[in-house]
């Protein structure tokens, strides 16, 4: 075969694979077709895969095998991991995606790095500097979300301006090797400066951010993917990239909405922090606590009942206890659906996947904005794990750090009912004023063990 | 400016397109699997990681290049097996997994 045609053939398929990239993307739209979407892009990523071994200028195969091969075995393992721990899974291959990135830039930089034109350096520059912050910004979010890292945020006083210098001194490096590509020490110190700088951008946000940053450093490593493309010329890169960067970019959107954060705010790493409220004056207000079986009763007598899960569920391992809550429920002719922050979970869409992990059927999860328009008609609302998502404050409290976030308006069921091991306030610290209210009931203890004894006490009804 | 710029450019708006008419079509109850599918499709840089790697310019470039082609060959590999894990999580009738 000529190279001539070879190059064809290569340049063919990664057309082939790039509509596939698409095609991958469009049948997500549905979970009846969201499985021919993988398999779509695992074909294009074959196709192109096998292409780039027959193409020309490879002629060493050896390192590229053992690349593959290690890649293969750090990857298998990372496909396995628990559904708890996708957000750090996802973390991390945003990282991984972004070395990637970053070396191939370096290397195309010093395969000759007197002849680069201005335009071809500052897009490698480009490239490089945010390939590697998002490599070292997303090693820091797997490491909080993993709990390696502290998950509150550590800030200190003039963290923006360091930050901000950090940043600016890494794009003045850019901008100098633009005009002197040659001075080739200012490189490394170039790629070294963005490192760190992705560190900064990351340590000083909370746990409770996580499912923004993961979907910023989502947009970013696509970003530079496609970047990489500009310098390399290739176009399945671009528009591999392009896609990438925008499924990050529409999520981050969805986050900030989901929290009431400003997209400028949340662009900057989230540098301006809201600081918690110091905790409201701790005047006298009676709680409702109920029993197992009261709880049982209530639930048995209620034709609907929608079950608002937080991240607690999760971490108390409830999920499974929580299906068979709905199974019985369900089996007794009560309507049970569950309502799903967007921010629930640790990353967007997390919730859902925990709970269909627990076979739950998708159609009763149920987005924010449908539960809340059938609140006014639910009898029970159920919170299990949740707590800022479902706090009133929000709309009414002018005063509160979380003033005009959208929630989930359990408050306006007939009976609310809370399970919670103590009346603490949450991870923000912020005050619940639903914990107070007269249709509240509280249900304290754990919520694996306390979904159980519900069910317990419904199983038992039933024999009667 | 460079051509391949300008062209490079079209792509990249285009599928810029492209992706957020995709993407705000897709279903919310998929953003996990979304974000893990959209990473394994990125990893088609491996392509670019496998010529370095295999080009036998530089001692550098080849080692960047086994790096590079073995962090985002694990993405695509890790990405598809836990975005179809996921994917089989979603069920109508709650039958017990297969």
């Amino acid at each position: 075969m000529s190279p001539n045609a070879a190059h064809i053939i290569t340049e063919f398929a990664y057309l082939a694979a790039s509509v596939l990239f698409i095609f991958s993307l469009k049948w997500l739209s549905s979970p009846e077709t969201a499985r021919r979407g993988v398999r779509a892009g695992e074909i294009g990523m074959v196709i192109a895969i096998l292409a780039t071994l027959a193409a020309t200028g490879i002629i060493e195969y050896r390192w590229i095998l053992i690349g593959l091969a290690i890649g293969g075995a750090v990857g298998v393992p990372l496909g396995f991991v628990k559904t708890t721990a996708v957000p750090q899974r996802t973390a991390l291959s945003h990282s991984f995606g972004a070395l990637a990135a970053a070396l191939i830039g370096i290397s195309e930089y010093y395969a000759n790095p007197l002849h680069h034109t201005k335009f071809g350096m500052i897009e490698i520059a480009l490239e490089v500097i945010i390939g590697s912050l998002t490599f070292t910004g997303s090693l820091i979010a797997a490491g909080k979300l993993q709990e390696i890292l502290p998950q509150r945020p550590i800030t200190y006083r003039g963290q923006n301006i360091v930050s901000l210098s950090v940043l600016s001194a890494a794009v003045i490096l850019g901008i100098t090797l633009m005009f002197r590509p040659g001075l080739t020490i200012l490189f490394p110190i170039m790629v070294g400066v963005s490192l760190v700088f992705g560190v900064l951008l990351v340590t000083p946000i909370g746990g409770a951010d996580m499912p923004t940053v993961i979907s910023l450093l989502n947009s970013y490593a696509g970003l530079a993917d496609a970047l990489l493309g500009f310098v390399l010329s290739s176009k399945v890169l671009i528009i591999a990239g392009a896609l990438d960067g925008s499924s990050g970019f529409i999520l981050s959107v969805i986050m900030c909405k989901a929290m009431n954060r400003s997209f400028t705010n949340v662009l900057f790493g989230a540098f301006g922090q809201v600081k918690a409220g110091a905790g409201a004056a701790a005047e006298e207000r009676t709680v409702r606590s109920a029993t197992p079986e009261d709880a049982a009763d209530i639930l048995k007598a209620s034709s609907s009942v929608v079950i608002v899960p937080g991240y607690g569920m999760a971490v108390a391992q409830a999920q499974h206890k929580v299906r068979e809550l709905y199974d019985i429920l369900t089996r007794q002719g009560v309507n049970v659906t569950f309502g799903v922050h967007p921010v629930a979970g640790r990353m967007p869409g997390h919730m859902n996947v925990l709970l269909a992990e627990a076979d739950i059927p998708y159609d009763k999860l149920l987005d924010m904005d449908q539960v809340n328009s059938d609140m006014p008609q639910t009898d029970v609302a159920l919170v299990i794990g949740a707590n800022d998502v479902t706090n009133p404050a929000a709309r009414t409290d002018t005063s509160s750090p979380i003033y005009g976030m959208p929630i989930i308006d359990v408050d306006k069921a007939r009976i609310v009912m809370v399970i919670k091991r103590s009346l603490s306030p949450g991870f923000a610290g912020i005050d619940n004023p639903l914990y107070y209210m007269d249709k509240t009931l509280m249900l304290f203890g754990d919520a694996k063990s306390f979904v159980g004894e519900i069910v317990r006490e419904l199983q038992g009804g039933h024999q009667f | 400016m460079p051509a391949d710029f300008i062209i490079s450019l079209y792509v990249f708006v285009l599928a810029g397109f492209v992706g957020f008419g995709v993407i705000q079509r897709v279903s919310r109850l998929l953003h996990t699997p979304l974000m893990s599918l959209t990473n394994a499709l990125d990893a088609v840089v491996v392509v670019a990681a496998m010529i370095i790697a295999g080009r036998r310019e530089t001692e550098l470039a080849v080692i960047l290049g086994t790096i590079a082609v073995a962090a985002s060959f694990s993405n695509a590999v890790g990405g598809f097996i836990i975005t179809e894990r996921m994917l089989r999580m979603f069920k109508l009738d709650g039958s017990k997994k297969s």
